[in-house]
């Protein structure tokens, strides 16, 4: 592989499973789905009673159609079977622990064995250098060590692909730039806001990334963005930005990841069997429709999981990707399942709306959803506090902005009321954005 | 340069911020000489001449308003049929965009003062030279 082909975005980290031609990866997937079904029967008693329940024996699995006959598992039952309940070896083999965040309670808590853990670095050095890494790269992680999986399933697998890694970890931002000046630091793993911030920092110091700086990629993460933020930071700090798509409970990141095309994420089929269901029914939705995405580990030994309701909704893009990878790619997450709503048989997810309003500058981050009489739709959004010069037509042509660019993300034109700074309630849940007034 | 200063206020429940806003600003013994409610679409500007701006725009600022100054030209007209025509005439004359205008008698039959924000003070400033417009300044604006 070289430098010049890894630029290109044509390398891969494990061509022969990256671009195995669909008939043998989904052979490929069915023995390693027998092969789970076989062992979580065996040694998971969590596992067993589900199976019991559902009339299912491992024999039964004869075609990947009949992942549909298996039991799902939802976060509640992590957190049920929390903290060893999943574990399908026994404890002296599970090397690690990564928990994820619980709102309420217990977290989940996932176990990994060493095979496990060189599973999620192998899967993220593919990634890497699907994005154009390769090694001799410097790579400085900006994310928070620790229980979460962000940091460190990144810092294997960069170490993987022979990059240099700076575990630098979040903060400290003059730090940072002494290190990624001092280090020639061409990769920056970081949050969207921490990314901004970064190129305020630069800007207000008199940096130029371009001149004094070796930035070409930077992997963003943990908190929602959007388009916008990403042409944002990618012109800021001269950067080429990648998608991804990872959760706790199936390594981390590294689940899915963009090419070079950028038109959609990669998913690890030889790793996870994937599924797009119906959130309210579990039954498949067919491809290209927006469902919940349902994972099943395939290669997971410490804790193999079967159809984990990631309750995230996505769909499988058509269509086979310029870059020869085989493995079936999903669009960037559009919400959670439990969020959703709908309004005028259009199915909603508040995250839409904040990305929209998020991408507008002069908004703040504050507001609520308010569904009204015979299904009218108003978003009521705090003004920021820097953003009000006085002038009543630029508060009325800014609510004007923001209905047309939410008309445009979902598709049917909201009322859009802006309110002073500090008039909303502090949400705290997602879902309390969402007023539902309707008499229907 | 005679521009004048208005503490504009953001707000969305114009009589109950209005109460709120103006009681503020007696608690910080400010004086209120003008006050003006611009609405749009479900939005609403309160906007206010006082004697103090910076005391105002901090008492406002403190009690969580959002708080802007909005820069206004004062004319004094003079109190007769076709005073404010002339100032109009001349404004428009020169393509001036005015985008707020509100008016008041100063003294009856002799003086009346117009407020106007426009999009280009120095091309208002312009078009009313040599039309025999007084500027009055805010210092002016608030003995008067």
């Amino acid at each position: 592989m070289g430098r010049n082909d890894a630029r290109r975005g044509k390398a891969y980290w494990q061509r022969e499973l990256e671009t195995l031609p669909r008939r043998d990866l989904e052979a490929l997937q069915l023995g390693r789905l027998q092969k789970t079904v076989a062992q979580v029967a065996r040694r998971t008693p969590f596992y067993q009673a589900k199976l019991a329940a559902a009339g299912v024996r491992g024999r039964d699995v004869r075609s990947l159609h009949d992942v549909r006959r298996l039991p799902f598992t939802t976060r509640e039952d992590l957190r049920a079977t929390y903290p060893c309940g999943l574990l399908g070896v026994p404890r002296e083999q599970a090397i690690r622990l990564h928990t994820s965040s619980g709102t309420t309670g217990k977290p989940k808590a996932i176990l990994f064995s060493a095979r496990d853990v060189d599973h999620a670095a192998t899967l993220m050095a593919r990634c890497l250098v699907m994005s154009g890494a390769t090694r001799g790269d410097v790579l400085q992680n900006m994310m928070t060590y620790g229980l979460f999986t962000g940091a460190l399933v990144m810092h294997y697998g960069a170490e993987k692909v022979g990059m240099l890694v700076i575990p630098a970890g979040p903060g400290s931002t003059e730090r940072q730039i002494m290190l990624m000046q001092d280090f020639g630091t061409t990769a920056i793993h970081l949050t969207p806001s921490f990314a901004l911030y970064l190129a305020d920092v630069l800007e207000k110091r008199g940096l130029d990334p371009g001149r004094d700086l070796s930035l070409r990629l930077a992997y963003v993460g943990a908190e929602p963005y959007t388009e916008q933020t990403r042409r944002k930071i990618e012109e800021a700090l001269g950067v080429a930005v990648f998608n991804s798509y990872g959760l706790s409970e199936m390594n981390g990141p590294g689940v899915a990841f963009e090419c070079g095309a950028r038109g959609g994420m990669h998913l690890w089929e030889d790793h996870f069997l994937m599924e797009i269901v119906d959130p309210a029914t579990g039954a498949p939705v067919p491809d290209g429709e927006h469902g919940e995405l349902v994972l099943t580990t395939l290669m997971r030994e410490a804790m193999p999981i079967l159809r984990y309701r990631t309750r995230d909704i996505t769909a499988i893009v058509r269509g086979r990707c310029s870059c020869g990878r085989t493995h079936r790619r999903i669009e960037r997450i559009a919400g959670r399942a439990d969020d959703m709503f709908i309004v005028r048989g259009v199915n909603i997810y508040p995250q839409q709306i904040e990305r929209v309003l998020m991408g507008l500058p002069s908004l703040g981050r504050n507001y609520q959803i308010v569904l009204d009489g015979l299904d009218e739709m108003t978003v009521r959004v705090e003004l920021a506090s820097t953003g009000f010069d006085g002038r009543i037509e630029h508060l009325v042509r800014l609510q004007q902005e923001a209905s047309e660019a939410l008309r445009a993300e979902i598709l049917l034109r909201p009322t859009v009321d802006l309110v002073p700074a500090g008039t909303l309630p502090v949400s705290e849940g997602k879902a309390q954005r969402v007023v539902d007034r309707r008499k229907l | 340069m005679h521009r004048v200063r208005l503490v504009a206020v953001f707000v969305e429940d114009k009589l109950g911020a209005l109460a709120r806003a103006t009681k503020v600003l007696a608690e910080a013994d400010v004086n209120i000489r003008w006050v003006g409610i611009a609405s749009g679409e479900r939005v609403g500007v309160v906007r206010f001449l006082v004697d103090r701006v910076p005391d105002a725009q901090k008492a406002l600022a403190a009690h969580g308003f959002a708080v802007s100054l909005n820069e206004v030209l004062a004319l004094e007209v003079e109190d007769r049929p076709g005073g404010l025509a002339h100032v109009a005439a001349a404004l428009a004359g020169h393509e001036v965009n005015v985008l707020n205008a509100s008016g008041f008698v100063v003294t009856s039959g002799k003086r009346a003062v117009l407020i106007i924000e426009v999009e280009d003070v120095a091309r208002a400033q312009a078009a009313l030279k040599g039309q025999h417009v007084h500027f009055i300044s805010e210092e002016e604006l608030i003995r008067l």
